[in-house]
Parts: C-alpha cells; structure tokens; sequence
C-alpha cells in the first residue's frame, strides 16, 4: 500500500478568507491519495491560501490557490512538487519567513495544531515539563531574567507581575489570559490560538505552576469563530490526554481551562473591563488600585497576560531566559509578532527581534503599500497607537523609542495608509470610535470623545478654526490626565499626532469634496 | 440554526453553560446564536433562572454589541469599519453595500433578508477590507466581491 501524499491547507481565518476551504475540498475531490493537514498559517497572508505538498520529505509550497487553480496544478504534477507559476518553492526558504526570528511562532504553520503528537514531536509540553522539575521560585525567575513584557500593549514586564501574584496570600488564584485582541491592525492572538492553541495552553499551565493558580481562563473575542472552534478541540485533546487534568506528569499540580467569549465590546481588552465580563457582568472597567495581582477575578490574586506573553514562555524555559534575552535591544528584550496591515503589498505576520525600524518591516517585508502610491501615514499600536509620518519611519521598534515620540508599540500592529488618507477623518475617527466603544465609567472619555468628534467637525468646517484647535488641544489634556483607563486616556494619540504631523488635513477650505 | 423561542430548549441551555450570575455573559451570547437576539421574554426567563433582577440582565445586554434585542434580517452582513479596512477603501465598500442591498448601517431590509452592521476589527487585516456574512469571514472585498459573495450566500 502507497502511503498517502500530505498536502497541507491552512484552516486559519486569513486563508479561510480567501476560500481555503473549497481548495482544500477541490484538492481532495481529485485524488484519493492526498491527505490534507488543516495547519496554521506561516503568517504570509498575501500568499494565502499556501498550499503545500510534502515531497521526499521537503514542503514545497503553491500560492496563492484558488479552486480556480486546482486543475492546472493536478497538470503540472504539483503532488511531486511539478513546476509551475504559483510555486514557492520550500517554505522555509521564502524571504520573508527565514528573514525573521521565529520563537513564539516557530510551530505556527509548522504542525497540525490539533494534534498532540505533532505537538510533542516539535518540542511542546518541554517548557512544563523543566518547570515541574526546576520549581515555581526558579521559573520565574528566569521569566524575569528574560525580559519579557507584556505583550498585549501595556509592555509591563511579565516576571514581576508572576511574583506578585506568588507572593499573594490567598486560598484560591486564577491566569486569566486577554485573547480579546481588538486593536485593528492586529491578529497574532489569533494566528497563534488557531497555528499552535496548544502553546498557549503550555504558557498558562506554566504560570499557573509558578504562581499557584489551579484555573485559568481565556477571554476570547467573538469576530474570531474559526479560532473559536480550533482552541476549544485543542482544550478538549489536553483534557483527554491528561496534559490538563489533576496531578499533571505527577507533579502534584492540578490545572484546567475554560473559554469564555466575548460579545463585541473593545474595551474588554482592558484587564478589568475583561475581569468583569468574565464575572458575567458589563465590562465596565474597575478602579486601580488594588491591582488584578492583588484583586483581580472574582476578588482574588490574578495573572492577566496576553496570549503571546504566555506563549513565548514555555520555549523561554526550554531554551533559556539568556537566548531570549540576547534578542532585542535595550529594555525591549526578545521578539514581537509584528503584523503588517492595511494598505500593505505583503500584509502578514513578522516575528522579529525587537530593533529594526518601522521602514525595514515596511518596505522590507513589506514590500511598500498595496496600491502602489507613496506612504503617507503609519498607526502603530491600535486605535491608540499614534500615526506617523514617512519621515519618523527609521525610528527603531523599541518600547521606549515610541513612548519618547508620544506614541506606542503596543500589540505590534502595524496599519499602512497611501498619500489618500484624509487625517483629519481619521483623527475623527479615533474620537469618534472611543465614543462607541467607552464602558461610560469615567467623564472624560464618556462624554470627551463626544465633544471631540463635534470639536473636529467644526474644525474641519472652519468654524472658528483657531479656537476649536485650541480647544481640542486642552480636551485631549484633559482626557489623557483625567481617564481612568487607556481607552479615554490614550485616544488623543492618534488625535494629537494628526494634529502634529499632518496640520494641513486640518485647514483646508471648508466645502463638500475633500 | 436558528429557532424560535422556546423556553424548554432556553432552559436546557441555561443549565449546560450553569445557571450563575458569573455565566451570564456567555448564556447570553448563546441565546443570540440560538435564538437570534434577546427578547424580553428571554430576559426575563434568564433573570429567574440565574438569580438576577430584569434590571441586572438588561444592564449587561444594552452593553454589548453582539446583544441584539431585535430580530434581525436572515443574513447578517458585518463590515469592518477599523483603521486598518479604512485603509484599503472599506468606506467606499460600505457605500456600495447599502446601495447595493438597499438598507443603511444598523438596519434590516424591509423584506427581512438581511441586517448591515458595522464590526471594530475582525482580525484579517491582511488582507483588508474583510467582511463577515453570519459567522464567516470573507478577506479583500471589493465592490464586485461583494456582490458575488451576496450572491452566493443567498438562501
């Protein structure tokens, strides 16, 4: 009996979103020798759907494939790795994946993520398995030593929040993991839960060990179903497999998972607004302090991380907080999944040490814009995150170069626009979008995106144009000192650095044609 | 698949997820998939069996988005209206949707064939503007795209 040919055909939203759904279907209609392997995405997204044929042992890689394709490809004989226009050749050999420094994503395309064995073939469960042996003082430790930071935006470093919810007296602890990843712009949480979900379960089992935490929790957006459906199968194979279950490995330590959802609400990605949803309530965000380490869900010492905080640790104790931290520069050690988005030739997913500037990821990886017209603007960060001009793109991707220029790194996403961008829309916009999604808490950002977005129409329409800019000036003051959280308190970001760089959106002629 | 309500099945489904304060959010997220939105009826059910006033219920269902306390058309079309689709034109895919289905944003068709609205990011910016026709994302959708996918998904 021949073995069967593994053709690999990502079940990941990106792909999906481009039908690699019905070419998997295609592919496996015409020949019952395939197997297809539904994997994550390498992160190349301009290349989705990729295809990839396993011949003598190598991946070759087709794509874009679409069904319209399928005939053609079947012609050239792409199941021996035939020529043809669409092919890549290995995978690995393609710039802009060896290019980078995969160390959260290096299974992300790589393996079946619903697969244990594929899991454990490739390294997974080792990072627990040396925590069992080196002990929770010693685990974070090196996650200190490491650098690592919180990589859902806030940057805080990740050691010194495990110690202090380990050094919280308490009878019950939870990890709470924030997959609520609303920033436009960004998609690793995702690429990861729905690449290698059982990464992400590792790095929770993982803090749960150091700090004494027996339940963790993962707070996942509803716009993301497909990732939805893969974690909730990989859950339920850890659970099966006893990998989340009582006295794991015989260590003596119990742990599980629930998966909540959330229900379209940006600022549950605030870590108390997401605490209350998970509590069941309106993700209305709570006062600082005491801190979540100390409070935190249901009135007890949690671990609020990101996604790719807690998935970059298992390797962190495999391969050692030293290796991680000699990536990256200053106090922005190790690497960040930076993605590429918006009017981008190459959108996608890099992973690259901390220190490269923003035009290398751009123009580098990314190839320039999509349209093929000059880059105006750049937000870095989110809906938060400052824009930049074409002149500030060799600053370097380090936390601290961007707070130094008012701005922020945040999840890493990285949003193109061309010279068509009307900054003064989107300085609307961002005010504009705090007032739909503010939890009502606090005034300034409640009622202070309100009165922004009314402030910027009368500018625009230059009614009294000197002093409504001073008055938004002194609104965006008054919501940066006086919010309670990030929503309301970071807003003027992006509003400010519109102002800053981009004046003249601001002072045209007033009239109906922009 | 969406039924009618039904507070039999309602029940059942409080209790699989657990009939507690703590499980609202997420009871009420699986009566919009089940049910399609919330009604009063539901609210009402729903406060009885978690233990809650109607108030507290109705407090966390006006919250959030995905909550709907109305009916919607047999398809929901979401357009991503974030930075990230505003760079790639989904202003002007917008445009074109409400004409081309003739209903505004935050509306449903007169014939209750489908409900627009507007979606914050569904994490394929990649490969913007994206869409989502009921629970399936759809990447680089232009005018034309759309139109060929409204014709393809349709019942």
């Amino acid at each position: 009996m021949s073995e069967s040919i593994k053709v690999f055909v990502p079940r990941e939203t990106s792909a999906v979103s481009l039908g690699a759904d019905d070419v998997a279907v295609s592919i496996q209609s015409r020949s019952s020798d395939v197997a297809i392997i539904r994997n994550g995405s390498w992160g190349m997204c301009w290349l989705e759907p990729l295809v990839e044929v396993e011949v003598d042992g190598e991946r070759i890689a087709y794509g874009p494939v679409t069904t319209d394709d399928i005939d053609d490809l079947f012609e050239a004989d792409f199941l021996n790795g035939g020529e043809h226009k669409l092919k890549l050749g290995k995978v690995g050999d393609i710039p802009y994946l060896k290019n980078q420094d995969r160390w959260t994503f290096r299974r992300c395309g790589l393996i079946d993520p619903v697969s244990i064995d594929e899991y454990r073939a490739n390294g997974g469960f080792e990072g627990f398995v040396a925590a069992t042996k080196m002990g929770a003082a010693a685990v974070i430790e090196e996650v200190r030593k490491s650098g690592l930071r919180g990589r859902g935006g806030a940057g805080f470093p990740t050691g010194i929040k495990w110690q202090t919810v380990a050094d919280a007296p308490a009878d019950q602890k939870y990890i709470a993991c924030n997959a609520d990843e609303g920033d436009s712009g960004t998609f690793s949480d995702r690429m990861l839960m729905e690449g290698d979900p059982l990464c992400l379960i590792e790095g929770m089992m993982i803090a749960g060990l150091a700090v004494g935490a027996n339940r963790g929790y993962i707070y996942l957006r509803s716009e993301y179903p497909i990732t939805r459906e893969i974690f909730g199968e990989a859950i339920q194979m850890a659970r099966d497999s006893g990998w989340l279950s009582q006295n794991i490995l015989d260590s003596g330590f119990d742990f599980d998972i629930d998966l909540h959802i959330g229900a379209g609400s940006y600022v549950c990605g605030e870590e108390t607004a997401m605490l209350e949803s998970l509590e069941g309530k309106a993700g209305v965000i709570r006062y600082k302090p005491p801190l979540p380490a100390i409070e935190g869900l249901f009135g007890k010492p949690t671990v609020v991380n990101n996604v790719i905080s807690l998935a970059s640790v298992p390797d962190i104790l495999v391969q050692g907080s030293e290796k991680y931290a000699a990536y990256g520069v200053d106090r922005s050690k190790g690497t960040l999944a930076f993605q590429l988005a918006g009017n981008i030739k190459r959108g996608g997913l890099v992973e690259k040490a901390f220190g490269l500037t923003l035009r290398q990821l751009i123009d580098d990886f990314g190839g320039g814009t999509a349209s093929g017209r000059k880059i105006r603007a750049v937000q870095v960060g989110g809906p938060l995150g400052a824009y930049f001009p074409e002149n500030l793109l060799d600053t370097p991707l380090d936390y601290e170069a961007f707070i130094a220029l008012d701005g922020l790194i945040g999840h890493g996403g990285i949003v193109v626009f061309d010279e068509n961008v009307d900054m003064a829309a989107q300085a609307r916009f961002a005010m504009e979008f705090c007032a739909i999604e503010s939890c009502g808490k606090c005034t300034p950002c409640r009622i202070g995106s309100v009165r922004g977005v009314e402030v910027i129409d009368r500018i625009v329409a230059d009614e009294n144009r000197d002093g409504n800019l001073e008055l938004l000036a002194e609104l965006c003051d008054t919501m940066v000192d006086g919010s309670l959280c990030a929503m309301g308190g970071m807003t003027p970001f992006p509003v400010r650095s519109a102002l800053k760089y981009f004046p003249e959106d601001f002072n045209r002629p007033p009239g109906p044609e922009k | 698949m969406i039924n009618a309500y039904d507070k039999t099945a309602a029940s059942e489904l409080i209790n699989e997820i657990g009939a507690s304060p703590e499980m609202l959010v997420q009871i009420l997220n699986a009566f919009v998939e089940k049910f399609s939105y919330i009604s009063d009826e539901a609210i009402r059910h729903i406060a009885d069996e978690v233990n809650l006033s109607r108030a507290d219920v109705h407090g966390v269902v006006s919250f959030y988005h995905d909550h709907r306390t109305a009916p919607p058309g047999k398809r929901i079309i979401k357009i991503c209206q974030a930075e990230s689709c505003q760079a790639m034109g989904s202003n002007s895919l917008t445009a074109h949707a409400e004409k081309a289905l003739g209903v505004s944003m935050h509306k449903t068709s007169d014939d209750g064939e489908v409900t627009l609205e507007p979606v914050y990011c569904l994490g394929n910016c990649a490969c913007s503007p994206a869409i989502m026709i009921d629970s399936r994302v759809y990447g680089r959708v232009d005018a034309k795209r759309f139109d060929d996918l409204m014709a393809r998904t349709k019942g």
